[in-house]
């Protein structure tokens, strides 16, 4: 047990090492370094070197991969150089809304998909398991970026029942109808999914012989569905759960900016636009390892619930 | 229980079918008719990609011509889909964004295939530390979520239809990689292939002759399947703004200034997304049914 979370851990810190590397070679394989890009067409000679020292970037390309470790293991993201602040915490006081949103979306995609895709599998092949069916893919075919706009579009602009901007002023009812939009657009497709899979696996363990056993006893099929079935089915929905972050994040980039929202979505994409480098790799760096921290703890809870897990 | 007879039976049909290329086509058509939705999906598909093949011949305008009608006009006879901020009209544009859209997938799948293929033989059959060091380079580059990653991209590369290819190719790479890795292990000790490395044959025979074609199969199937993925990814890139530049249209563009504009005119958003929607749907029923007929061992949800 032990061994298999510190090999699995081990392997996470492998995987944001590599993939930071990654990100640092490929800025310094792209013609035209990162000074000249920022500053623009029109930059001096002399702009663009003071910028390279003060960036670090006149130094070896190993001296500064290892430098960037070092700043990043004592939390230093870099400096904001239109600003002057640290990146570390422009990004930072962006996180909670970006995870607030996160979290919504899957939770009430759960409630909803985990029950459907359940309750498709015990009634298999009636109207509503093929209606289910049917929108299941319905709604992973759509977009999230087309479902927000659609979602501002209908509730916003035509019934003007719901705010389309801003994640509110304050106050939790004002915080809750700001989220209502963004968390449907990014979670609806998540409804879908989680169907089919709860489904799917549900359908696995009905056929298994403790079920079958269960059966044979004679218990209520309502105690079998729930107390022996259920939480074995919903064990491949923790795995998913945690690969899904990446596309959760994607979702919210789009859902922020589609509903003007603070978070690092819509950090990320006003630094592309400004061509603000240093935000531009805090944010990368950020959500990469959220990302990789999501799919590790799924893995490691899924250990913790299912021992055939732990071998692999 | 299966008789004998008709094991036989099944056995000749198959080598027929192997004799008759067109015998396994018309079988694979009869199995698809079959299937309601993988039928509605092929229909999908055969629109979206022939409306986007001679999009040159049926655009009732230039695309990118400004003020062939009224600013923002509703639906009429003259612009089905009404005309955007500009004047422009939305059906062309809707059309010619489809010849975007597939042109990226066609050139950023084609590319992670082959790279795909490539890495992933090399994995599968080279030594361990290779294989090592390939997983986790594939691990790395899955560990950025695409669309950030595809952000980073654009500050480096500057926005363009190549850096969106670019992104696609690079985050599928090592998908399509693993999946070969994997295939390629598991194929590197059947008896086939000692026997063959018996008789004298080297590397690149066994692999091009032996290994290839039984992957390939599997491959292509899963990469019709990500179609829908690239087109949401180019069309989400184009949305920020960060993909396709102006004037050319691509429905993440017309969706841009549509969005620009709703408070207008809600007909370029509409038009704009529902293309996108109905080419995912199309080739996720036509791929889900092609899947359950040449390999149902691919599903994920049985």
């Amino acid at each position: 047990m032990w061994i298999y979370f510190t090999r699995r851990l081990f392997l996470a810190l492998a995987i944001v090492a590599v993939a930071v590397t990654l990100l640092y070679v490929m800025i310094h394989a792209v013609p035209g370094d990162p000074a000249s890009i920022m500053l623009g067409p029109r930059a001096t000679p002399e702009l663009k070197a003071e910028l390279r020292a003060k960036m670090g970037l006149d130094e070896p390309l190993p001296i500064q991969i290892l430098g960037f470790f070092g700043d990043l293991l004592r939390g230093d993201l870099g400096t904001d150089v239109f600003t002057g602040r640290e990146v570390g915490q422009i990004v930072f006081e962006k996180v909670p809304f970006t995870v607030t949103l996160i979290a919504t979306s899957i939770g009430w995609a759960a409630l909803i998909g985990i029950p459907l895709g359940c309750y498709s599998a015990i009634r298999r092949n009636t109207i509503v398991d093929k209606v289910t069916g049917v929108l299941s893919v319905s709604t992973i075919a759509i977009p999230s970026f087309v479902m927000a706009i659609y979602a501002l579009l209908i509730f916003a602009v035509w019934l003007k029942v719901l705010p389309a901007i801003g994640a509110g002023a304050g106050g939790l009812l004002d915080t809750l109808t700001h989220l209502i939009l963004p968390a449907f657009a990014v979670g609806v497709s998540w409804v879908g999914y989680l169907a089919r899979v709860v489904r799917a696996s549900m359908l696995e363990v009905l056929g298994e012989n403790h079920v079958r056993m269960a059966r044979a006893f004679g218990l209520p099929e309502k105690r079998i569905v729930f107390r022996y079935a259920l939480p074995i089915a919903v064990l491949p929905t923790i795995t998913l759960m945690g690969v899904g972050v990446a596309y959760l994040l994607s979702g919210a980039v789009f859902a922020e900016v589609v509903f003007a929202r603070p978070g690092i979505g819509a950090l990320i994409v006003d630094a592309v636009d400004s061509r603000n480098y240093p935000v531009v790799m805090g944010c990368v760096v950020v959500t990469t390892t959220l990302f990789v921290a999501a799919t590790t703890l799924a893995d490691l809870i899924n250990a913790l619930l299912d021992p055939r897990a732990r071998e692999g | 229980m299966r008789t004998s007879d008709t094991t036989a039976a099944e056995e000749s049909r198959a080598e027929a079918d192997t004799v008759r290329g067109a015998g396994a086509l018309l079988q694979t058509w009869r199995l698809l008719r079959r299937d309601q939705l993988g039928m509605l999906g092929l229909v999908l598909v055969v629109i979206m990609v022939g409306s986007a093949i001679f999009a040159d011949l049926i655009v009732p305008y230039d695309p990118t011509q400004i003020m062939v009608g009224p600013r923002m006009a509703p639906p009429s006879w003259d612009h089905l889909l009404g005309t955007d901020h500009l004047g422009r009209d939305t059906l062309s544009r809707v059309i010619a964004g489809g010849q975007v859209a597939f042109l990226v997938a066609l050139a950023s799948l084609g590319a992670a295939l082959s790279f795909g293929l490539l890495l992933g033989l090399t994995a599968g059959f080279g030594p361990q530390w290779l294989d090592n060091g390939f997983l986790l380079l594939f691990d790395g580059v899955r560990a950025f979520p695409v669309i950030i990653f595809g952000l980073a991209t654009v500050t480096l590369l500057g926005p363009s239809l190549w850096t969106v290819i670019f992104v696609v190719a690079v985050t599928s790479i090592p998908i399509y990689a693993r999946i070969v890795r994997t295939q390629t292990q598991a194929m590197k000790n059947n008896e086939f292939i000692v026997a063959e490395r018996a008789m004298g044959a080297g590397t690149p025979r066994i692999l091009g002759v032996h290994v290839l074609p039984n992957v390939i199969g599997p491959l292509l199937i899963l990469a019709s399947m990500d179609v829908p993925l690239v087109i949401t990814t180019e069309a989400g890139l184009s949305f920020l703004g960060m993909g396709v530049r102006p004037p050319t249209p691509s429905w993440g563009t017309i969706l841009n200034d549509g969005y620009s504009y709703i408070r207008n005119s809600p007909w370029p958003v509409i038009a704009g997304g529902i293309p996108i929607v109905i080419t995912t749907l199309g080739f996720t029923f036509l791929g889900e049914a092609l899947r359950d007929i040449f390999d149902p061992k691919l599903r994920k949800d049985l």
